[in-house]
Formats: C-alpha cells, structure tokens, sequence
C-alpha cells in the first residue's frame, strides 16, 4: 500500500497497552475460582452444578434483560463481571439452595448491587455480597440448610448415621446455642477434636458450597496474587486479624470459645477474603488503605461472630467496610514524589 | 559496574522493549529536493521568520530567529531557495507556519565550519566562554523529544549551584534506538559534548557528569563506558530497566538519589539533564560552528517493513522515511511521531521530520491499543505505577465530573504525561489525554483566581485611598 496515501487510525495515547484489562482480569477470577468449584462438585455432587449454573446464568440473564429492557443501554456481559457475580454468589450459598432463590439473589447482585449504581466500577458494595446478604435477611432458614442431599458429605454421614440430614457447621452449632445449658457441652465437643483441621482445610466438611475448602480457595488465591490481579494486603491482613482475635478470645475463656482453627476453617473465611474483600471496585488504591481495610473486616467478623446475632459474619464484615473505602481513599495517599 | 542496577524510587511499569531496530547501524537518507521547515520546533515561542520567497539561503543560515527567552533559531539544513513561507502540516498533528526551501544539492555552507576530532584535547583546549551563544546560534533543541532550547538550559539563573551533568542515554520508549546507535557509533562525540557542558559548569566548583544507560543495551553502555574512560569524572551508569527512566525527575533520581521538588526544575537539585544526541550537537555546535541540520529516527514498528535507524536531513517528509524502510505492511494501523508511550498519531505521513522527531513508529493491529474505553473498575494499578505518586484514576474521576478545581489537591501539575497509567489501565482509558485537558482547566481557573485576588487588592487600595488623604475625610 501507499504509505503517503494511507489512512490512519488517529487514537489517544499511549499506544501500547497492557493486555491484562478488565475481560481478563474477570476470566483470570473465574479460572481462580475453578479449585473451589471442583471441591463443590466432590462434596455436594450434582446439587452443588445446579446451583453453579443457576447461579451463573441467572446473573448473566439478569444483566442482559436490565440492560436491554430496562435500562436501554449496550449490553456488558461480554466483560465476564456478571458471570463473575453469578458465580461467586452461588459459592456462597448452601447445596440445598433452591433454584427460584438463587435467582432472586442473582436479580439483587445485579440489578440492586451493581447497575442500579451505574454498573462495573460504580457500586460501593460487592454485588454478590449485596445478593447474599439479601438472601440470608429474607430466607433465613434455607440459607442455613446445610443439608447433606447427596455426594460425597452425603455418603459419608449416612455411613456414621443413616437418619442424618442435615450437618450445620461448628460456628452455627455453638451460635444456635449460645446461652444455653447445652452450650459449654457443645463447644467442649468441637473442641475436643471431634473435627481436625485438616478435614476443615481440604474441605470435606458443612458449608456454603465455595467455602468449604480453603486449600482450593489458597490455589486459586496463589494464582491471583502470581498474575498480580489481588495484593496480599488484603487476604493477609484479614485472616490474620481473624486468626489472633480468635487465639485472644480462645485462651480468655477456653471453657466458652470454639479453637481458632474453627473461626479460621469452618466459614467463609478464606472465600471472602481471598475473593469478595480483594474486589477491586470496592476496596481501597493503596498498600496502607489495603491493610486498614483486610484488618476492619477481621475485626468486623470476629464482633459479629462471637457477639452479635449471626454466626457468621464474613459478608457483613466486608460490606460494612465498603462503606469506609471512599474514605480510606481520601485519607490514606500515596506519597508524592518530590514532596 | 555496581551489582545492583540503579533506579528510580517508585511507580513505573516494565514494558517489552521492543528494539527491533538495535542491531541496524544508522543510516543516511539522502536529502530531498524539497524540504518544509516548520518555524516552532521547540518549546516556546515560536521563532521569526527572516527571511523572503525567493530568497538563498545556505546551510546553517538562520532563515527563523528565536522569539522571547524560551524558543530557538531555526537554521536552514540546506543550500537553495525559499519556494514558500505558507502553514503546513507539521508532526505536532496540526498546520503551522513552514518555510519550504528547494535544495540545491550543493550543500554549501553559510559559515565556514571545522572538523576537530572529539578528545580530551579538543576540550582542553576549547574556551567554553562563546559555547552557549554556538548553541544558541546552531538551533540547538533537546533531541530527546521534548525539544527544550538547549541554550536556554546551559544558562540557569545565577543562583542555581549545578555540580552535576547527567546525560539521558536511557532511551526508556519501547522501540526507539536512535540513542542507543549514537552511543555505539559516535560515543567518542557524546563524552566529549559532557565534558564541554561539565566544562561551562566548572567555572562555580567541581561538577561531575554520569551517563545514565539502561541495561538492556549492553553495547551502548560499553562504548560509552570507553568513550568516558578518557576524561575525569565521568561515570557510565547501568540503569534497571524500567519506564519511565528518562523523565529528567526519574533519571536524576536514579543516578544520584536527590528528588527534584514538586513544580521546581532539576537545578534546584544542582543538575542539569541533556539527551546524549544533543551533547553530541553541542560538541559539534560548539567546538566546530556546525548547526544542527540533521538527526538520527528510528523507523520502526510491526507496520513497517523493514525497521532502520536513520540519518535525516530535517524538513524530509515522514512518507520517504518510510519508504526508505520498504514501505508499510497490509495490517499497518497508527502513525506515530516519536514512541509509543509519548508518541502522537498522525493522519497523515506527509509531515516533515523536526528536531524533536526521535522516532517514526508504524503499530500494526495487534500492537495498538484500538480498544474502546470501558469503565474504571478501581483496579488502582495507575497508581501503583505512577511515578510521581499521583492518582490518575481519581484525578480522571474529577475531570469527568468537572469538578476541575479539585485538581489543585490531586496535584495534577506534577504529572509528567509519561503514559504509565495509560499503559496499564484495565479499561484502557485515555487517562494522558484527560490529563492534559484537566491540566489546562486548571490553569485556567488559577489564573482567573490570581486576576480576581489582583482586582480585589486594587479595589481595597482605592477604597483604602482617600481615608489616608489627610482633610478629606475630616
């Protein structure tokens, strides 16, 4: 071709980008999350796919009928951040959720969590986080069914006791009876390593399908952290403060208080802190913002589960420091060059 | 050389670097027939016209004279006639003032000039009292791209203590290699520009001078390091490799620690920076009276055929560089004066090359950033990379919102366009060009708030006035 009478594309610098942008960044969460899904898959068997993909595609669905009919703008699904939201919502819900649930909590994530609020990089609160918590305010008691319907967990209890059906996790237990008689028993009875660590760790326990593992969640936190799409400020300060309130807290009154390993294995822990606290969108620019930011959800948790009324309280803790993001901003800068 | 490699304190991004044309020795391109000279090639005023259609000129006439303190003489880079004083296109993308002058071919100059080798002796025995006035005469701009008036940075205000010249060989835009085959081929003339300006320095103390080379042109670094070897206190200094290093505040940070405070320049640290092209002028300006009529492009990218580092007359139009390097490819896309951080996109091939053209660069599809720009998702990478530890999310946040005089606490002034933030941005926002509009919104209302604080203090003063007037009042 003619270089002189060539027509060229006039664009804004620079010219040359970064090839990791927000679809990859989005799909690069996905794949991370894969180890957590296989774990579901292996626990819960088919119950844990269908709330996958109910999950999934009712949050994809509900961003594409938003845009089109309600809002009349171009279409975003193709950035993965909805499939994203679908996802980690499912995650956190138990096996036994009912389909009609799940898409209830993908209409709030999306429409109310995320493009009421302008869509991606707008919402002050992780989407998925607003679906969840919306979910355990209205549907209480199915979104604490830990039912064990089939798989491996399944299996595995009818083998101890074939009447089983459903097995709440060691945090709800105490919680549900915290106050009574019943519940120095109860915790002596976790306590006394009725059930280790490990189990916890690999993941062949109770729980929300996407957290029980925290091996799985720790692969796919290593990988986040290797492609640089999350810091470790976050994930670090999080568990950690969580790890030493619950040591503090244990060694004040061991007679009343779960082991740490509880606090740190048998919730949600690892998955909000790896994958819901690190949302770009809703936690803080900087290195110092990030660690103030991971230690108010440790500390956040840690109220919520040993005084306040939910024995979980990961989603709340990580909401309620949304809040404080903006603020963070504003006070924690980076430092000038040449000032 | 130090086992660990020198560099600034913080931001940057590590870019592939992209030198495809590295191992090209510099070419001469023979001059056209016609050649446009734009009368601003520089920062600052634009020169004044000296000259009338028709008229002769011969090499290194000034055919445009510097206009105020800040702006540089253009000289003619050919013998010939002036067809035409009429605007063109020039590589800044718009249509400025041109003398067009035909070359005769003859290459006569208008001066007699002379052919001393570089060398210590040289130097020794140059008296650098007339250098600067050589610089100025020759129409010497920064070649690094800026094209600062380089006379004008060789004579700071009286009470600026300079002990240290730096010369920028870092080259930290991807592709470009224009510097680094200057250094390997005439690393002889760059070290003796130093100690030249070390020279016009020294009068007020001991002035040391350091070439700051970036690591990956292992060749550079060693026949500069020969080239240094032959005069006291110069350093070669292998950098680290990362963008952007050869912003002035970056390398002088990186060679000898000292920051260059917010809105003050790099004498206020005792520095002077020079690209390594430009003290190669210098030497040539100075201690041989030869203007500056020509430069070394680099001609690269993915979008032309055969990548080449070339020795151009100026006024030579883009298209012919181009062509000289076997023309572009099907999937050439963007035309860029100058690199791919920094650079602007042309329309049209049909500019001439100025003194600040340090590089043509033909992206291809795959190479360009062609995306359409989504929105922010906080990812907060721009400011882990901003080197001077801005917030360009947000600031670009502000200026979206027209919230303009929020700018003046995001410190907007200190940024230096280097495009890291550009670069790495998730929803590939053009956060330079926002930037640069924000700026000048600011600006604006800076002014406007010093001009109503001016009437205000005139309003007072008068109103203040006939009270003091004894008998008046009374």
């Amino acid at each position: 071709m003619e270089t002189k009478d060539k027509k060229w594309i006039v664009g804004q610098g620079s010219h040359i980008y970064f090839p990791q942008d927000t679809r990859i960044i989005m799909f690069q969460v996905i794949l991370a999350l894969l180890p957590a899904c296989a774990m579901a898959l292996y626990v819960f068997g088919m119950d844990a796919l269908k709330v996958l993909l109910v999950g999934v595609i009712s949050a994809v669905a509900a961003e594409a009928l938003i845009q089109k009919y309600l809002m009349k703008t171009a279409l975003t699904i193709n950035d993965y951040s909805a499939a994203l939201t679908g996802l980690l919502l499912a995650l956190n819900l138990p096996a036994s959720s009912p389909w009609w649930m799940i898409c209830i909590g993908s209409l709030i994530a999306i429409g109310i969590g995320k493009l009421a609020y302008g869509g991606l990089g707008q919402n002050p609160f992780n989407p998925a986080l607003v679906g969840r918590v919306a979910l355990l305010i209205g549907f209480p008691a199915l979104m604490t069914n830990w039912s064990v319907t089939g798989g491996y967990l399944a299996e595995l209890y009818r083998k101890v006791n074939p009447e089983t059906l459903t097995a709440a996790t060691p945090l709800g237990f105490v919680k549900a009876y915290s106050g009574t008689n019943f519940s120095a028993d109860l915790v002596n009875y976790f306590n006394s390593y009725k059930i280790n660590w490990e189990s916890l760790f690999v993941g062949t326990t109770s729980g929300s399908i996407g957290e029980i593992s925290e091996l799985a969640l720790l692969l796919g936190g290593a990988y986040l952290i290797y492609k640089k799409v999350i810091n470790w400020e976050i994930p670090v300060s999080f568990i950690g403060t969580v790890g030493l309130i619950s040591m503090a807290a244990y060694y004040a009154n061991p007679q009343a208080t779960l082991l740490p390993h509880y606090h740190l294995l048998s919730g949600g822990l690892f998955l909000g802190a790896i994958f819901m606290a690190t949302d770009m969108v809703t936690s803080p620019f900087t290195f110092k913002g990030r660690i103030i930011f991971g230690i108010g959800c440790g500390v956040l948790t840690m109220l919520i589960r040993l005084y306040g009324g939910y024995p979980e309280g990961v989603s709340f803790a990580i909401l309620l420091m949304n809040i404080f993001v903006p603020i963070i901003d504003i006070y924690i800068k980076p430092k000038r060059f040449g000032v | 050389m130090a086992s660990e490699l020198k560099t600034f304190s913080q931001g940057g991004i590590h870019v592939d670097d992209r030198k495809y044309s590295h191992e090209s020795p510099i070419e001469k391109l023979p001059a056209s027939k016609l050649l446009v000279i734009p009368t601003s090639q520089h920062i600052g005023a634009p020169a004044k016209v000296v000259v009338a259609k028709d008229q002769a000129v011969k090499i290194g006439q000034i055919i445009a004279e510097k206009a105020g303190f800040i702006s540089a003489n253009i000289v003619s880079p050919a013998s010939g006639v002036v067809k035409a004083i009429e605007a063109r296109m020039s590589p800044t993308g718009f249509k400025q003032e041109c003398i067009v002058i035909e070359n005769d071919m003859k290459d006569e100059y208008f001066e007699a000039v002379t052919d001393i080798a570089p060398s210590p002796e040289a130097i020794e025995k140059y008296d650098p009292a007339s250098a600067v006035k050589q610089v100025e005469k020759a129409g010497i701009v920064g070649m690094g791209g800026a094209a600062f008036p380089t006379s004008v940075k060789l004579s700071p205000p009286p009470d600026t203590k300079i002990d240290t010249i730096i010369l920028n060989g870092v080259e930290c835009e991807p592709y470009l290699t224009a510097d680094a085959r200057i250094m390997i081929e005439d690393a002889d003339k760059i070290a003796a520009g130093l100690a030249l300006i070390m020279k016009i320095f020294s009068k007020n103390g001991p002035v040391k001078g350091y070439i700051g080379i970036e690591a990956n042109k292992p060749d550079s670094i060693q026949k500069m390091s020969e080239a240094a070897a032959k005069y006291k206190d110069i350093q070669v200094v292998s950098l680290a490799l990362k963008y952007p290093q050869g912003g002035e505040k970056q390398l002088i940070n990186a060679i000898t620690g000292r920051s260059v405070p917010s809105g003050k320049l790099p004498g206020s640290v005792g520095c002077v920076v020079q690209n390594v092209a430009t003290a190669a002028a210098i030497f040539d300006a100075a201690v041989n009276n030869k203007p500056l009529i020509e430069r070394v492009v680099t001609v690269t990218g993915l979008g032309v055929k055969t990548p080449k580092n070339l020795l151009v007359r100026f006024g030579v139009m883009f298209t012919e560089l181009i062509d000289y390097c076997g023309g572009i490819t099907e999937d050439a896309a963007m035309l860029i004066c100058g690199g791919p951080m920094m650079g602007k996109a042309l329309q049209t091939s049909e500019v001439p090359v100025t003194k600040a053209v340090s590089g043509i660069l033909v992206l291809n599809h795959s190479e360009a950033n062609l995306y359409e720009e989504a929105p922010c998702i906080r990812c907060g990478r721009c400011v882990d990379v901003c080197p001077m530890g801005l917030q360009p999310g947000m600031i670009n946040k502000v200026i979206e919102a027209g919230e303009y005089e929020k700018l003046e606490e995001l410190a907007i002034m200190d940024c230096i366009e280097c495009g890291s933030c550009n670069y790495i941005c998730a929803g590939h926002e053009r956060l330079v060009q926002k930037i640069k509009i924000g700026k000048i919104k600011l600006q604006e209302i800076l002014k406007a708030r010093k001009e109503k604080e001016a009437r205000e203090k005139a309003k007072a003063e008068t109103k203040a006035a006939p009270q003091d007037k004894p008998g008046e009042s009374k």
